[in-house]
């Protein structure tokens, strides 16, 4: 039924860590690479190898960038399904293929009603739903709910795919309908915020701001300037000298 | 937002065909013609020609056709389920209207309470597939006031300038019909207009700030996207061929859906049969097109806020 639950016992999600994300995009790959062989399986490509390659990703990364000059930032943000509690992509769906789970929270597709119409992809604000062509059927971010219950797997693997690998420690997976948990705590300290939080949609999944800029260099407050390189000038001609200079240097 | 062929195609037929059964079933309950045979087999026909088409083209998009019937599950939530449900419906009060205008050329009774529900259920259609796009949050364009009595007027308008076009043809024109027309003309053309000027005027709610929560650090833009080629959410969500036209396109609109079924009809319909005919068919099929074009236009010019995430500045 594509009724939302009143109430989901859990609300397992992501929190993001913007300050500490390096735009690796390995969250991403070993999203798809886990995906591909899981619940969702497969993840077509077309054209992989062509001019135009294209495929099913549940998780891509963008580089954004803020603000002007010596104060901006850039800023590497993964942008993956939010399992919303108020997930419009769920009433939509005319079949009750998409639907979320009242005990944890999930929101998932049922692929064997799933008709294809993508209307749930336009009611998603954030760009979290891809189509697969070639079965017909919507796809989208399981929460790796083939991973986290998985008994067949060491306890410590029990989390998403992304959380897993990430190497910069910058997602954490957890229950943030508990105050209690890790990462609700996490958030809290340091100010997770929803995105988008105008449009209503009550997203789970929570992003860490990255830290303020600091002004000054550690605790002496003094500038640290690279040293100053010896007079004279470096532009000689003679390819040997510079060979040397390479050599000696190392 | 992507406009699929068969989503045009489905909302502009079915909705001439529920335009022309709502204002066929009205003039014949208002005894406003009379309630010939062949005139109704060919305007029931013609609106259930449309209606079946267009219903049929639009599982053409589906990735599981086969799978149609699931979509009478969601009613309760879902107006799209609530538009297959009601689509389905109002074939029943249009077979029974059919039955008795041209089987037993007679609206009164029972037959009377069909062609109503006809009406009823011709207009809840419509306005459910209006409601479909009325809802998203999502599209802004499409999130407000004008969208669903945008739906409504194209579809009494492309009807009654059919029924115009098929009472002449059949010498049961009256002054009603063409003034009825030319009223859906002037609704029609106001609405649309209003329409234009709220998405030109109005922004979306949210921004590149509010999408990435990257506050207080100044403007927001998108450095490197995630893959260099289009993936599935640009192509579907993201589509701008004709934004760029899109003024040309409203002129084009203009013309097509208002000022010549404006100046054909009101030239026309009391002049000699044939010229009338032809030029209240003309009306009616340039206000078809005209309505093609505008649902095109309905999605091209609406923008999802998920490309705030691929460098738009609004949404």
């Amino acid at each position: 039924m594509t009724m939302l639950p009143a109430h989901t016992e859990k609300k397992l999600g992501l929190v993001i860590d913007l300050d500490t994300c390096v735009g690796c995009h390995a969250c991403a790959v070993s999203c798809k690479e886990w995906n591909a062989g899981g619940h969702s399986a497969p993840l077509p490509d077309t054209d992989p190898y062509g001019e135009n390659p294209s495929g099913i990703w549940f998780n891509r990364v963008h580089t954004f960038e803020a603000g002007e000059g010596t104060s901006s930032r850039t800023v590497h943000f993964p942008r993956s399904c939010l399992h919303c509690d108020d997930a419009a992509c769920v009433t939509v769906c005319p079949t009750g293929a998409s639907y979320k789970r009242e005990d944890d929270g999930i929101v998932l597709v049922n692929e064997d009603a799933c008709i294809g119409c993508k209307l749930c992809s336009w009611a998603c604000p954030y760009g979290a739903r891809e189509y697969d062509d070639d079965s017909g059927v919507m796809k989208k971010c399981t929460l790796c709910v083939d991973r986290i219950y998985n008994e067949n797997m060491a306890e410590e693997e029990r989390i998403p795919a992304c959380v897993a690998s990430c190497p910069a420690g910058a997602r954490h997976f957890g229950d943030l309908g508990n105050p209690d948990s890790d990462v609700s705590k996490l958030a809290a300290e340091r100010g997770g915020y929803e995105l988008m939080p105008e449009l209503g949609y009550q997203p789970v999944n929570r992003y860490l701001p990255p830290r303020p800029e600091k002004k000054d260099q550690g605790q002496s407050g003094l500038g640290v300037s690279l040293p100053r390189m010896e007079g004279g000038s470096q532009n000689g001609d003679n390819k040997f000298f510079h060979w040397l200079d390479r050599i000696l240097s190392r | 937002m992507y406009p699929a062929y068969s989503v045009i195609i489905f909302t502009t037929a079915s909705g001439t065909g529920y335009g022309l059964l709502t204002v066929m079933a009205s003039f014949g309950l208002a005894t406003g013609v009379p309630l010939d045979p062949w005139f109704g087999a060919v305007g029931f026909g013609l609106a259930l020609l449309l209606i079946t088409s267009g219903l049929l083209t639009s599982t053409a998009h589906l990735g599981h056709p086969e799978r149609t019937w699931r979509a009478y599950s969601q009613w309760r939530s879902s107006w799209l389920s609530r538009e297959a449900i009601l689509a389905t419906t109002t074939y029943l009060p249009l077979s029974l209207t059919a039955w008795g205008w041209i089987v037993e050329g007679s609206l009164s009774g029972a037959y009377g309470l069909f062609a109503f529900i006809l009406i009823v259920f011709s207009v809840l259609t419509v306005h459910s597939t209006g409601m479909i796009y009325a809802t998203l949050r999502t599209v802004h364009a499409w999130h407000n006031r004008l969208t669903v009595p945008g739906y409504l007027s194209f579809a009494f308008l492309t009807g009654s300038l059919w029924f115009h076009a098929i009472a002449q043809m059949f010498g049961y024109q009256t002054p009603v019909i063409a003034l009825v027309a030319v009223i859906s003309l002037f609704l029609t053309f106001y609405i649309k207009r209003k329409y234009w000027r709220i998405i030109d005027t109005v922004k979306g709610i949210a921004t590149p700030v509010s999408a990435t929560g990257l506050k207080d650090m100044g403007e927001v833009r998108l450095f490197d996207p995630p893959t260099m080629t289009e993936s599935f959410v640009q192509h579907e969500l993201g589509y701008s061929i004709a934004r760029k036209h899109s003024q040309k396109l409203r002129r084009i609109c203009f013309f097509a859906y208002f000022l010549i079924p404006l100046i054909l009809t009101g030239l026309t319909s009391n002049e000699p049969p044939w010229i009338a005919i032809t030029g209240t068919l003309l009306a009616a099929i340039f206000v078809s097109c005209g309505v093609v074009i505008e649902r095109w236009l309905f999605f091209a010019e609406a923008k999802h806020t998920a490309m705030l995430y691929y460098g738009a500045q609004s949404a």
